[in-house]
């Protein structure tokens, strides 16, 4: 196959790309998108591999089979509420290829370069790998943390900024010092070296930052995931990697930012880690006593009730209640009750953990509505059910200016009439805030495990 | 056991403790019901009715005071006309009781009780918390009080409420005074509002402004800084300040409005004088106050208790039974509030009943326990309330201030400047083939940010699976190496397709079964 139509085929991948991820837009053309980007992936694929630089198939064919068998695998067997860590571990292969391929870029003689665009090319060499690693380390450790096999609280070193910092700085020297040696032919220690630091700096990062913030780092990762392959595109001159890493970088990029927004907290604060470390000022204390409530008596409630909201948090993705709670749905709405899900952008461990969780329980995708569509109407709300929340309902968010999350937008559930929280027991979330909405006049608590509880509350409905 | 609904003896009390529904579902909780032959007539309710749900009817006072174990009445115990004795002395040895008591002002009465080694709970005593409101009667009896002041108002009222525009003339409407927003005070709100009046209403307590608003009242503000609120949501005494200021408020108001309905109580305590005789007078001729004080001496100073009385041309109603006034509704409720008690009581549903003392709404509505009088209760446990937080909010202004030394012009400019300079060193010192590249990925950046801002928030896990497996591309950058002089990079690259396909096939995958499961 000629340049020019290799060439051509990452035009038509492109776009079948751009195309993809435009498709996202709406859940109708959501699933015509990622068709367009399997096709366009494939013709990506299949144009390099006829292009004239690549002559043996045997290890390309294989790798290639393998790892698809893997993917494939792992994709169909993979539990919904088990997709922020598929996600992050994705992420962190991502991270892995582009070292991978740096070095093999590095290692490779074959290209006669001089002068500054041989310059350029090891800074791209460099970046690529440093991105890369970062990326691999952060994206491992952000998995370990959602699928508990690490402590999801903030690792907080002394002077941590000063270690970034100095990390950093370590990494430029490097820089330095590979761009020199490389002049001679040389350069593979500062590479390492490199590499060791970035994957350390990628651990830091991450142990640093708190449960709650997963969502902004899981999108973050994503958008480094996307820069490494640009690097690597840079790298190698070619478009198809630069494009398709911006547009992935620039997705991730404008999800940490919605993420950041939905919390009121600013990205930097959010990856130097460590939450509610910035407040001044004791915390309102939450004193008073909540009233408990039985299965039997928030089904009556339930009855009595005509417009309802349900609110789910990472307690309902923990209990798996989703689809119990799709059936006490299904039963209302055939009653003729009005049932709403409201979603806190941040609800979950990653950006849309919730909507996908619903969706697999089959809820209708058009009662899901954002913060932002319901969040003015909680006077007409009736009862509303909080499954498994805590932050994003706390009122002190709005009114205690020393709350660790104070300013942050919340579902403002307890102007409705009547609120029933389920929980496990009266411990603080993630966060580690207390919240007073526990203790209002109009909020019953329902204890319990939520899967089992909703089971209950669904029985009485029945019977 | 047997539980006794006597006839009340009171006199112009209509109610009756227990209807026909309420009976039944008792029943069902394992107690057998006695009823007194016509107890339910003043409330509409024949004897027949308490038959068919399984109720005996049990001929006089006497025989039935013998038979129960539980007596539930309206009105506290009192001298019976017929008989010629006092309720008191029909209530057996150990006996139960359950009606309203309001032992701070019957001392007599609670020791007369105690002698007869009796149980009383009294129904006005019932802690004001959440978890007790289904047996609040107080705020059942409050609620038709204040609703029925409004219809009593109406009667005697020359004019319509609402305002009318009509062929023969235009009507304004009449102007309503709520003093005191309650459960009464909210209740009278709504009706008078939902006849058509203009309603305004009064209350030292300021949280209270919101419940008045959201009945689509008017909250007369007082511009004084005190805070009305006692224990258990009541209100308190008020400095003399205070006083002077709302009685100037008052003073107005009575010149503009035509109906005053005064609910201002504070427990314990003698109602607040609210409505001097100065104010009676300079209301228009017409005008109607209606006094839900009047058992405690009145709102207004005119008052005559149980009385109607016109006095400078305005009619003052003081009656003091006007549950009773609507009798069936307030049975019903009322009877409805002592089926709750008896749920409390009897959590086991035998039949039996428990007073567990160390449940909080059944030790604050026991008065007498087995001839020990136990009131007045420890106080309740606080009801939640955020702590006071004054100071707070000066504390973040200060902190604002504080981080916005760099004006904000300039703070926005900074980053396009850093940005620029970045741009133009590069240029500086990059080659040609360099700038196409880059040119084509800051181009990219620009349709990846278009592109991904109409993303609905719904799709962000599939996008970011999506994105995931876009990001595989990199296999590219490893297919292109494959081939490459050297085992080495032969091995790294393979290894590098492995696992970028991983994500490709794995990314693709999961995005398609999560496409899949959203359905309308």
């Amino acid at each position: 196959m000629s340049q020019s139509l290799v060439t051509m085929s990452y035009i038509v991948a492109t776009i079948l790309f751009i195309f993809s991820l435009s498709g996202l837009s709406n859940q109708e053309t959501a699933r015509r998108g990622n068709y367009y980007g399997m096709l366009g992936m494939a013709i990506a694929i299949i144009a390099t591999a006829l292009s004239a630089s690549v002559t043996s198939y045997a290890i390309l064919v294989i790798a290639l089979l393998i790892g698809g068998t893997i993917g494939a695998k792992a994709a169909l067997k993979v539990e919904m509420t088990q997709m922020p860590e598929l996600v992050a571990i994705m992420h962190s292969l991502v991270g892995m290829a582009a070292v991978l391929v740096g070095y093999a870029n590095f290692m490779d003689s074959s290209l006669s370069l001089s002068g500054v665009e041989k310059n350029i090319h090891e800074v791209e060499i460099y970046i690529g790998i440093l991105i890369g690693a970062v990326t691999f380390s952060g994206s491992v450790i952000a998995f370990g943390k959602l699928s508990e096999r690490i402590s999801g609280k903030p690792m907080l070193l002394p002077g941590r900024h000063w270690l970034n910092l100095g990390l950093l700085i370590a990494a430029v020297i490097m820089g330095r010092l590979f761009l020199q040696q490389a002049e001679t032919g040389g350069g593979t220690f500062p590479l390492l070296l490199m590499t060791i630091i970035a994957l350390a700096f990628g651990v830091h990062m991450v142990m640093a930052i708190g449960g709650a913030d997963m969502p902004v780092v899981v999108s973050m990762l994503n958008s480094y995931s996307g820069w490494a392959a640009a690097a690597t595109g840079f790298m190698l001159s070619n478009d198809l990697l630069i494009v398709t890493g911006a547009l992935v970088g620039s997705s991730g990029a404008i999800l940490s930012y919605i993420m950041c927004r939905a919390m009121n907290r600013n990205f930097i604060s959010v990856i130097a880690g460590g939450f509610g470390t910035g407040s001044g000022g004791p915390e309102a204390i939450i004193e008073g006593e909540v009233t408990p409530i039985n299965a039997e008596d928030t089904a009556q409630l339930l009855l009595d009730a005509k417009n309802i909201m349900i609110i789910p948090g990472y307690g309902m993705a923990v209990a798996q209640a989703q689809h119990t709670v799709n059936e006490i749905t299904k039963l209302l709405r055939d009653k003729g009750k009005k049932v709403g899900f409201g979603i806190h952008p941040v609800a979950g461990r990653m950006p849309g953990h919730m909507n996908v969780l619903l969706a697999e329980a089959k809820v209708p995708y058009d009662i899901v509505y954002e913060m932002d569509e319901i969040n003015e109407d909680w006077g007409h709300v009736d009862v509303s059910i909080v499954i498994g929340a805590n932050d994003i309902v706390n009122p002190s968010a709005l009114d205690d200016p020393n709350s660790p999350i104070a300013g942050m937008p919340v579902l403002e559930c307890w102007k409705g009439e009547t609120t029933v929280v389920l929980k496990r027991s009266m411990a603080s979330g993630y966060a580690g805030v207390g919240n007073p909405l526990f203790v209002l006049e109009n909020t019953r608590m329902l204890f319990g495990d939520a899967n089992a509880t909703m089971q209950a509350v669904l029985k009485a409905l029945k019977g | 056991m047997k539980i006794g609904i006597p006839k009340e003896i009171h006199p112009g009390e209509k109610r009756v403790a227990t209807t026909p529904e309420a009976a039944e579902q008792i029943i069902k909780l394992g107690f057998s019901v006695l009823v007194e032959s016509g107890a339910g007539l003043g409330a509409n309710i024949s004897d027949e009715a308490y038959k068919e749900v399984g109720v005996e009817i049990v001929n006089n006072a006497k025989n039935l005071w013998k038979k129960a174990d539980i007596v539930m009445k309206v009105r506290a115990p009192e001298r019976h006309p017929e008989l010629a004795l006092d309720e008191i002395d029909l209530l057996s040895k150990g006996g139960h009781l359950i009606s309203f008591i309001w032992p701070a002002q019957n001392d007599e009465l609670m020791q007369k009780l105690a002698a007869k080694d009796a149980t009383v709970l009294a129904m006005d005593s019932v802690p004001r918390m959440s978890r007790a409101q289904k047996l609040d009667a107080l705020s059942s009896m409050a609620n038709i009080a204040g609703y029925r002041a409004v219809i009593e108002a109406a009667q005697h009222f020359g004019r319509f409420f609402t305002g009318q525009i009509t062929a023969a003339g235009k009507v304004p409407p009449a102007k309503v005074l709520v003093i005191g927003a309650g459960v009464a005070g909210l209740a009278a709100i709504g009706t008078a509002k939902s006849m058509g009046a203009i309603v305004r209403a009064f209350d030292t307590r300021p949280e209270v402004k919101e419940q008045i608003e959201s009945m689509d009242a008017e909250f007369l503000m007082l511009d004084f800084k005190e805070e009305g609120s006692g224990t258990g949501g009541y209100a308190k005494t008020m400095s003399k300040e205070f006083i002077e200021a709302e009685m100037a408020l008052f003073a107005r108001q009575a010149m503009e409005v035509d109906i005053i309905i005064t609910t201002a109580l504070i427990p314990g305590k003698p109602a607040p004088k609210l409505i001097t005789k100065g104010m009676v007078e300079s209301m228009k001729p017409g005008s109607i106050i209606v006094d839900l004080a009047a058992e405690q001496g009145g709102n207004c100073a005119l008052t005559e208790k149980d009385q109607v009385v016109v006095k400078h041309g305005v009619t003052i109603i003081g009656y003091t039974n006007l549950p009773s006034r609507l009798a069936n509704q307030s049975s019903q409720l009322y009877s409805t509030n002592l089926r709750h008690l008896l749920t409390e009581l009897c959590p086991e549903k035998n039949g039996v009943i428990n007073v567990n003392m160390d449940d909080e709404v059944l030790r604050g509505a026991t008065v007498i326990k087995e001839g020990k009088i136990t009131w007045p209760p420890p106080p309740p446990k606080l009801s939640a309330s955020p702590a006071p937080q004054t100071e707070a909010p000066a504390y973040a202004s200060v902190k604002k201030q504080k981080k916005s030394i760099i004006p904000e012009s300039i703070k926005q400019l900074l980053p396009l400047v850093i940005g620029g300079l970045a741009l133009f060193g590069i240029g500086s010192v990059a080659p040609a083939s360099f700038m196409s590249h880059f040119t084509v990925f800051v181009l990219a950046c620009f349709i990846g940010y278009q592109v991904i801002w109409n993303v609905s928030a719904s799709l962000h896990t599939p996008l970011m699976s999506v994105t995931n497996a876009i990001s595989g591309i990199i296999v590219i950058g490893a297919v292109v190496q494959i081939s490459a002089p050297g085992f080495v990079i032969s091995v790294l690259a393979g290894l590098a397709i492995l696992i970028a396909s991983i994500n490709i096939a794995g990314g693709f995958l999961v995005t398609r079964r999560m496409l899949e499961m959203f359905r309308k």
